[in-house]
């Protein structure tokens, strides 16, 4: 099945419709299986049970960071094939991408009070995530503030690229003014530097919220048609009481 | 190239007569300046340390000020229809309107900065580099800003929203400016890696700017 064969959105309704079952299902297992293994995961030698934190803590953060790739991907979807799905994707991945940024920096600041003893520290990876999450934010207001629906989803994807390209360079700029947080610890050339015991819950967590972020993406993203078809069914109506 | 010069002349015509608001931009650096040491207490030693930064900051908001102007005038106009409507690759006239308002707001800016350094009691060695630091970055802040404003005029919103947008791209021009700076008064840290990356920073933006902002005025106003 080919990406144009989506384009039709009363076909791919039916096909959400026929997936987004299994895919809760499969998401609750995950979740079932991750949490129970994350939770008996033996405590950390230095940092006790709020390593326990981690496991929501960074499949959140990879997850804020895809959100923003799958909107890129989206924008390009939009502004160059004119893909009809595409600006629907974009504005449904905003939301849910800042949610997670959100969800991961409240995680690390609640694991950071007893283990930096503070909620907030200007570190370079917290920074560059909190400016992630204005980011995420500065496409939403444009989805706001938009009339039109096409309008405010090309801007917005325009906003995307512009910030995709803009990422890496705000991450490495950051990253030169100040750093505390560890340096990456899961892909390494040389392997990971994590236990297994606590590296294989952490990969059934980051799939759990892989799977959770693709259901709540295609759900939102029905939504979204829905409610454009519920808007041009009104405008229509409106037209007829006028004439 | 005449169109190009024609466009520039025009745009640096408007911005310094009558309602151009020019030096508006300065002004308001000046003023934001001079209410820090109300805020943070008139300790010259203080003000000496934090002084780059607070120059950097003001730099930013005084350009982000401006940046409505941009377009929005030319699009209440008409004229804005006319640009697009040329021969005239849009990203050229594009960047001609930002060269045109950069030279009309941001040059005030660096040229007054080393007035406002010595309020700051920056040492008067180091206020020539520290205008240098802001007359490399601060192209970095319009050609940022473009984007902001060709997206704000195509949804007819201005004001606040173009802020949100444009502010966290800025953060690398606003790390690297202070930055050098710093290294520009104190000494401690080289001058060189920092000042060269925000030259770095502003030819990227220099490119890509005006090819964002022509794509969201295309997309916005067909």
């Amino acid at each position: 099945m080919a990406v144009i064969d989506l384009a039709n959105p009363t076909r791919f309704l039916r096909i959400v419709d026929r997936v987004l079952p299994w895919l809760i299902a499969a998401t609750v297992v995950l979740f079932a299986v991750g949490l129970y293994r994350a939770l008996n995961a033996p405590d950390d030698y230095q940092q006790g049970a709020t390593v326990k934190i981690m496991f929501l803590h960074v499949p959140a953060a990879w997850l804020g960071m895809f959100g923003w790739a799958l909107m890129s991907i989206a924008a390009l979807g939009t502004l160059v094939w004119r893909h009809p799905l595409a600006d629907v994707a974009g504005k449904a991945a905003a939301p849910i991408g800042a949610a997670f940024t959100f969800i991961c920096l409240v995680t690390g600041s609640l694991w950071g009070r007893p283990t930096w003893g503070t909620y907030w520290v200007w570190d370079a990876r917290l920074t560059s995530m909190l400016v992630l999450l204005l980011l995420y934010l500065g496409v939403l207001a444009l989805y706001w503030t938009a009339e039109e629906p096409g309008r405010g989803a090309r801007a917005a994807a325009i906003l995307s690229l512009v910030g995709a390209v803009n990422l890496p360079i705000i991450k490495f700029s950051v990253d030169w003014w100040n750093t505390l947080h560890q340096p990456a610890s899961v892909f390494r050339l040389s392997g990971s530097t994590i236990d297994p015991s606590l590296l294989t819950p952490l990969l059934i967590m980051a799939l759990a919220f892989t799977f959770l972020f693709v259901t709540l993406h295609l759900a939102v993203m029905r939504n979204e048609i829905l409610r454009r078809r519920v808007r041009s069914m009104r405008l229509m109506q409106a037209q007829e009481v006028r004439a | 190239m005449n169109m190009l010069v024609a466009i520039l002349v025009r745009d640096m015509r408007l911005a310094v007569r009558v309602g151009g608001g020019a030096f508006m931009g300065a002004l308001f650096f000046l003023i934001v300046i001079t209410m820090m040491p109300f805020a943070i207490g008139p300790d010259l030693a203080l003000l000496a340390r934090i002084g780059p930064a607070i120059l950097w900051l003001g730099a930013l908001l005084a350009s982000l000020l401006a940046l409505d102007r941009l377009f929005a005038t030319d699009h209440d106009d008409g004229s804005l229809d006319l640009l697009m409507m040329g021969q005239v690759p849009l990203e050229l006239t594009v960047a001609a309107k930002a060269l045109a308002h950069w030279l009309t707001t941001g040059l005030p800016l660096v040229v007054i900065a080393p007035l406002l350094g010595l309020m700051l009691n920056i040492d008067l060695h180091a206020l020539g580099w520290l205008a240098l630091t802001l007359a490399a970055g601060t192209p970095a802040l319009t050609f940022i800003g473009l984007i902001g404003a060709a997206l704000s005029v195509a949804l007819r919103r201005g004001g606040l929203l173009l802020a949100v947008l444009v502010l966290p791209l800025t953060v690398p021009v606003l790390i690297f400016g202070v930055a050098a700076a710093n290294a520009a008064i104190a000494g401690s840290t080289p001058f060189g890696p920092a000042f060269t990356i925000l030259c770095a920073l502003s030819l990227f933006s220099l490119v890509l700017g005006p090819i964002a902002a022509t794509a969201a005025l295309r997309h916005g106003l067909e």
